[in-house]
C-alpha cells in the first residue's frame, strides 16, 4: 500500500492503537539510547537482553530502543512493562543486573526492587494520580519500590515537548504516528489556510525557545507576504551553549516532532525548502534526522506532493562545522551558503532576506517541537500554562553539582527553587549552592538570595540573567564567581568570529583584565574597566554573540562584586 | 617532504579526493559538506589540497581558505593517530574538567591543539558534546568517556596505541 494520503496515516495510528491495546501478552522492553545513555554503557545493557532472550529462549517479548529517558544521572536506564503489571524504570543497569532482571523479572515474574527506580511510566503519571496509583490492567508491584508521581523529578514535569520521551523508537515513524504524530499536519493541510495556521501560532503567544523569545507567530507572519518569492524554513539545531542538550534530546528522541513542526512553518509561510542546522558534535542526532526524513518521505509526508496536497515542502539536514557563533541566524545562514559563518546587520531581517537572500524563517529545536501540539490541541490550550507574556513550558538542562541531572520541562514562572530543590534534588551532599546560571555564555547567575525568582523571559532579566536556550547550571560555593566569568569570556573570545572591533577586541581586552584579577595580578581600576567595557560592547558589538558576552562578568560582579574586590586585594 | 604537498597522500586518497570534488560541483553552498567529507578522508586539509578544491571547482581559493581557517572542525595540520578531545563545557569545567585537560596535557607533554612527537595523540578541546549528565566527559577517536577522574584517564588512554 503507498502511503501517501492523510487518510492512510490516519489508518495507521488507529492500526497501531488497536495492536497495542490488544497485545496483552506482549511484554515490552524499553532500553532507553540517547547519546549520554550509550556513553553510560546502554549499547552493552541492549546486548546483554538480546542475548539472555535468546539463550533462555523467552518468547512473547519486544525490545523498543527509545532515545533518552529525562534523568541521564541514571543511566543506562530501561523500563519493563510485562502485561498485568505495572511498568518498572531500573536505573544504573549493567549487563550483569539486565541479565538478573531478565531471569527474575521477565521470566519470572519477580521485580529486582534493589535496581528499581520507579514504578510506573512518565506519560502514565496524570492517569496514575486520578487512579490513586492503580492503573486499570496493572497490578501493584512492589510497593517499596517508589511510584513515579510521587518522585519530583517525574511528578512536578510537564510533557510537551517531552510528550514521546522514553515512549518511541526515533527510527520508527509508526510509533511517532501511533501517538498522534503528523496530525498537526494533516490539519494544516486539509482544513486550515496558511493565514489560519499564522493565527493559531500567533494566538499561542509561543516565543521562541532559542533565547530571544520573539513571538513566533510574528516571524512567520512577517515571512509569509510576498508570494512569489523562494523561501526557507530553518530548524537550528546548532545548540551551542556549553551544558544545553535539550535540543539534542529531542532531535534523537523524536525527530519527527520537528519535521512536523518545519512542514507545518511550509505550508504556513509558502515554502518549500527546509534545512536543519545541526552541530557536527551531535553525529547520532544527525543521523537519526537523515533516516527520519527519509522516512517521512516514504509517507508522502515530505517531497513534490505532501499528504497528496499538491504542496511541495522537502528537508535537508546541514552539519555545522564547530563555530558557536554559527548559532546566530545570520551566520547560520553564511553558513548553509558555503562560507564564514559572520553575522550581519539587521534591517533588512531574515524573514524579509535571509538564505540567499530569500525570505526565511529560523526556529528553534524547541519552538518547532510545540507547533504540531497547538495546531492539534489550540492556542488556548497551549497558553493554559506558563505565564501571560511567556505561555507554554520550557525545556532545561540541569546540571551541575546537583543530585538529579536530566532534562527538565516546565511551565514558564516555576520558580527556580523547585526547578533546582525540588525537580533536580539539590546540591550533592557536602556542597552549597552558590549560584545557578541560566543563558550560557550569553547569560547571567542567580545567587540563593533570589533563588524563589520565577523562570520566565521578563523576570530573570530583571535580575541580570537570561532564559537563554534553556542550560542551567548549578555552581557551588567552592567555585571563585569570577573563575566563572572567566570561562564565558574565554569562550566568547574564542568564539566571535572576529569580523566587528568591540566583540574581537573588546572580548580580548575584558579576557585580559579576567586573566590578571584570576591571578592575583589585577589593576586598582580593573573593576572599573571591566564595567566601562561591558557597556560599550553591548552598545556596538554587530551581533548578540558579543553584545551579550559581558553579561556573565557583570552578573557576578552584581552579587559577587566581593569576589573581585578580594582578589584585587590580594593582587 | 613538504608538509604542504599532495606527495603526502597516497593515489588512492587522491582519487577519492576527486571523487568527492566532483559530486560538490561549482556551488559553494556544497563548500562546507565537501570540506567535512575531506577532513575525514585525509585527516587534514593543507593549502594544496584547497587550491586542487578551488581549481576543479572554480570556488577562489581565498574563500575556501577563509572557510577552513574559521570553522574548528577543519585542520591545516596532520593530526596524530587517535584524537583526544577533552569537554571544556561550562557543565564538564565545573566537574573537574579543567584539571583533567591539565592533567593530560602535562603527562603527554603537549598543549591543547598539539600532537605528540610519536604521533600517538593530538589533543584538542571541545565546548559540549551534550552529554552534561556525564560530566566530566572525555572523547577519544569519537567515543565518549563520562566521569571521567584523574585517575580513569589513564586506564582510557592506555587502550589507545
Amino acid at each position: 500500500m503507498k502511503i501517501k494520503m492523510p487518510t492512510d496515516i490516519i489508518e495507521i495510528r488507529d492500526k497501531m492503537k488497536k495492536a497495542e491495546s490488544e497485545n496483552c501478552t506482549v511484554t515490552n522492553i524499553y532500553v532507553h539510547m540517547g547519546t549520554c545513555g550509550i556513553a553510560s554503557g546502554a549499547t552493552d545493557v541492549l546486548n546483554a537482553i538480546k542475548g539472555k532472550l535468546k539463550q533462555d529462549g523467552v518468547k512473547n517479548t519486544k525490545i523498543i530502543t527509545t532515545g533518552c529517558a529525562g534523568i541521564c544521572s541514571r543511566e543506562p536506564l530501561i523500563t519493563v512493562e510485562v502485561p498485568g503489571q505495572e511498568p518498572i524504570i531500573y536505573q544504573n543497569v549493567d549487563r550483569k543486573k539486565a541479565e538478573r532482571i531478565i531471569q527474575e523479572h521477565v521470566e519470572g515474574l519477580r521485580v529486582v526492587a534493589e535496581y528499581a527506580y520507579a514504578r510506573g511510566k512518565e506519560a502514565d503519571i496524570k492517569e496514575r494520580k486520578k487512579n490513586k496509583g492503580v492503573m486499570p490492567g496493572q497490578a501493584v508491584m512492589d510497593s517499596s519500590i517508589p511510584a513515579i508521581e510521587d518522585i519530583p523529578f517525574f511528578k512536578l514535569q510537564e510533557q510537551r515537548v517531552m510528550r514521546n520521551r522514553g515512549l518511541i523508537d526515533p527510527n520508527k515513524i509508526d510509533d511517532y504516528i501511533a501517538r498522534d504524530g503528523y496530525q498537526g499536519a494533516i490539519k494544516a493541510f486539509t482544513a486550515m489556510t496558511a493565514e489560519d495556521i499564522i493565527e493559531e501560532v500567533l494566538q499561542s503567544g509561543i516565543r521562541g525557545r532559542g533565547g530571544a523569545g520573539f513571538p513566533t507567530g510574528l516571524k512567520w507572519k512577517f515571512a509569509s507576504k510576498n508570494d512569489n518569492a523562494t523561501k526557507y524554513v530553518l530548524c537550528n539545531a546548532d545548540e551551542g551553549d556549553p551544558g544545553a542538550y535539550m535540543d539534542r534530546s529531542v532531535l534523537e528522541s523524536d525527530p519527527h516532532s520537528i519535521i512536523e513542526g518545519m512542514l507545518i512553518a511550509g505550508k504556513a509561510i509558502n515554502a518549500h525548502k527546509g534545512f536543519v542546522y545541526c552541530r557536527a558534535e551531535y553525529p547520532l542526532a544527525v543521523e537519526i534526522l537523515n533516516k527520519a526524513i527519509r522516512a517521512a518521505r516514504l509517507y508522502g509526508l515530505l517531497g513534490d506532493d505532501v499528504l497528496g496536497s499538491g504542496f511541495a515542502f522537502d528537508i535537508e539536514v546541514y552539519e555545522g562545522a564547530g563555530a558557536f557563533v554559527c548559532g546566530e541566524e545570520t551566520a547560520l545562514m553564511r553558513s548553509i551558503e558555503g562560507r564564514r559563518g559572520n553575522p550581519r546587520p539587521r534591517p533588512p531581517f531574515p524573514a524579509l532576506a535571509g538564505l540567499n537572500e530569500k525570505p526565511t524563517i529560523l526556529n528553534n529545536v524547541e519552538t518547532l517541537a510545540n507547533i504540531s501540539q497547538i495546531i492539534t490541541k489550540g492556542s488556548s490550550w497551549f497558553s493554559s500554562l506558563g505565564t501571560k507574556k511567556s505561555p507554554g513550558t520550557k525545556v532545561f538542562s540541569v546540571t551541575g553539582d546537583i543530585n538529579n541531572v536530566g532534562c527538565v520541562e516546565v511551565p514558564i514562572g516555576t520558580t527556580l527553587r523547585t526547578i533546582v530543590e525540588e525537580i533536580a534534588g539539590g546540591v550533592i551532599e557536602g556542597k552549597h549552592y552558590k549560584a545557578a546560571q541560566l543563558g550560557g555564555p550569553s547569560g547571567g547567575c542567580i545567587p540563593l538570595e533570589y533563588i524563589d525568582v520565577p523562570v520566565d523571559y521578563e523576570t530573570l532579566q530583571e535580575y541580570g540573567a537570561i532564559m537563554g536556550s534553556g542550560g542551567l547550571i548549578v555552581i557551588c560555593d567552592d567555585k571563585s564567581a569570577v573563575d566563572i566569568a572567566r570561562f564565558f569570556m574565554e569562550f566568547c573570545k574564542e568564539e566571535a568570529c572576529g569580523k566587528c572591533i568591540p566583540g574581537r577586541e573588546g572580548t580580548k581586552q575584558m579576557l585580559q583584565i579576567l586573566d590578571r584579577i584570576c591571578a592575583k595580578k589585577g589593576k586598582p581600576d580593573d573593576i572599573e574597566k571591566l564595567e566601562q567595557l561591558a557597556r560599550v560592547i553591548q552598545k556596538t558589538a554587530l551581533c548578540a554573540l558579543c553584545k551579550t558576552a559581558a553579561n556573565p562578568v557583570l552578573s557576578t560582579l552584581r552579587y559577587f562584586r566581593n569576589e573581585y574586590e578580594e582578589a584585587l586585594a590580594k593582587s | 617532504m613538504n608538509a604542504d604537498s599532495l606527495e603526502n597522500f597516497s593515489t588512492t586518497q587522491i582519487e577519492e579526493l576527486d571523487a568527492l570534488i566532483q559530486k560538490c560541483g561549482n556551488n559553494q553552498s556544497n563548500l562546507i559538506p565537501l570540506l567535512e567529507k575531506v577532513q575525514l578522508l585525509l585527516g587534514y586539509i593543507p593549502v594544496c589540497v584547497q587550491a586542487r578544491i578551488a581549481e576543479k571547482t572554480g570556488i577562489p581559493a581565498n574563500q575556501i581558505y577563509g572557510v577552513v581557517t574559521f570553522y574548528s572542525f577543519f585542520s591545516m595540520k596532520a593530526k596524530a593517530r587517535h584524537r583526544i578531545q577533552i569537554c571544556l563545557g561550562t557543565a564538564c569545567y565545573v566537574k573537574g574538567g579543567k584539571e583533567i585537560a591539565e592533567k593530560i596535557s602535562h603527562d603527554l607533554g603537549i598543549n591543547i591543539g598539539e600532537s605528540t612527537k610519536d604521533e600517538r595523540f593530538t589533543l584538542e578541546k571541545a565546548r559540549c558534546f551534550g552529554s552534561c549528565g556525564l560530566a566530566p566527559v572525555l572523547v577519544v577517536d569519537g567515543k565518549i568517556y563520562g566521569k571521567v577522574t584523574l585517575e580513569s584517564v589513564d586506564g582510557i588512554l592506555a587502550q589507545y596505541k
